[in-house]
């Protein structure tokens, strides 16, 4: 029996990337099986789909103490190359594939303004509380900011400014938390902030950018509206890199001596 | 099947490469945006009558592939995120990630409403000319 189990084990190692295919198969079935009995459809099952898969890398991190997820544990490894940040990249630009050229030309100062107030006010809502926790140099909370900003502007911002390195592990999470709260926020209020236009999806992606919570929580609400925020999302980290060290920096600095 | 498949992989390198160049150029050194330059050069490969007259009939079902494969490859990458460091970050790290989602989202609609209404008349009246 046990070398019945171990042919599985070693033929799931062998195949990472095949057995991925598989399991994402079978939480999605799972997920549209729930979706359409047990919610009637109201929830979208990819909704439940990444809620399960955020739920599985739970698991996952708590089980091996890595920092992958599910995709830690040997037989699942695979999972890490389908939703590493190579496939993520491949798959979000295919879906530009069938986007209206029109909307997006319409939309382009819309999308800069939407950049600009997201990393600028993101950023200020992460120092007040940073400062509200009692963080009070100024590059800590600096660094702080720039983790809810996304998980890669705040590492990034904590090197430059010299922040201490569990300030930056701090910012870390405070980005990853940013990103898996789009993630599941999304699908449910998208109706009442009115994310139902590919124009509102843009401003979407601007304001929130972290670029893989912004495609998992549009594809979760209505995957049309993906093209659009993921293309104005794929800027916000590089301008969240481009201000946070420097502009922003110095604002704090001024008000934290 | 595959030559689609081929158009967007190349997409995706002739836009990492334009995002990787700002990066230099802007002393950052990284990739600004590739992603967003790859989708637009994909956008316009695919509505290029040159493009769509070199490349053999039915090619963009290898784009639509990969389309289809969008949720699941975000399933995937929901899967492996770092959830359990994410909660174990403590308050600041759960208030401060949340706090500023809801602020940003509450922000959509103000936006909505104050800046596409000028847009929108730009192009209505681009449509009268």
């Amino acid at each position: 029996m046990k070398a019945i189990a171990n042919i599985f084990v070693e033929l799931f190692i062998d195949n990472a990337f095949v057995m991925s295919f598989l399991i994402v198969g079978i939480i999605s079935l799972f997920s549209k099986f729930v979706a359409d009995k047990l919610t009637r459809g109201k929830i979208h099952s990819s909704a439940i789909a990444i809620f399960l898969g955020l739920i599985l890398a739970y698991v996952g991190g708590r089980a091996t103490g890595g920092s992958k997820g599910l995709s830690d544990l040997p037989i699942f490894a695979g999972i890490g190359i389908l939703g590493g940040s190579s496939f993520r990249d491949f798959a979000i630009i295919s879906t530009s594939y069938g986007a209206k050229f029109s909307e997006i030309k319409k939309c382009g100062v819309i999308g800069v303004v939407a950049l600009l107030i997201g990393v600028i006010g993101t950023f200020f809502v992460g120092a007040l509380i940073a400062i509200a926790f009692g963080y009070h140099d100024a590059a800590s909370v600096t660094t702080i900011a720039a983790g809810t900003v996304t998980f890669v502007v705040g590492p990034v911002t904590g090197a430059a400014v010299g922040a201490d390195s569990a300030v930056i592990a701090l910012s870390i999470a405070a980005g990853v938390v940013k990103s898996i709260t789009v993630m599941l926020l999304t699908p449910m209020v998208a109706k009442k902030i009115g994310l139902t236009t590919p124009r509102a999806a843009m401003v979407f992606g601007g304001l929130m950018g972290t670029t893989s919570g912004t495609s998992a929580g549009l594809a979760a609400t209505d995957p049309k509206l993906v093209p659009y925020g993921a293309m104005v999302a794929t800027f916000y980290t590089g301008l969240g890199c481009l201000l946070c060290p420097s502009v922003l920096y110095f604002i704090m600095k001024i008000f934290l001596p | 099947m595959i030559y689609g498949v081929a158009l967007l992989a190349g997409c995706m390198f002739a836009g990492s490469f334009v995002g990787n160049l700002l990066g230099i150029l802007t002393g950052l050194n990284s990739d600004i945006g590739g992603v967003g330059f790859a989708m637009i050069l994909l956008l316009l490969a695919t509505n290029s009558k040159t493009v769509n007259k070199i490349m053999p009939a039915g090619y963009t079902k290898g784009v639509e592939f990969w389309k289809e494969m969008f949720i699941p490859v975000i399933i995937a990458l929901s899967a492996s995120q770092n959830v359990a460091s994410a909660i174990d970050g403590g308050l600041l790290a759960l208030l401060a990630g949340v706090g500023v989602v809801v602020v940003m989202m509450l922000m959509i609609p103000l936006l909505n409403k104050l800046i596409p209404q000028k847009a929108e008349d730009k192009v209505s009246e681009e449509v009268e000319v």
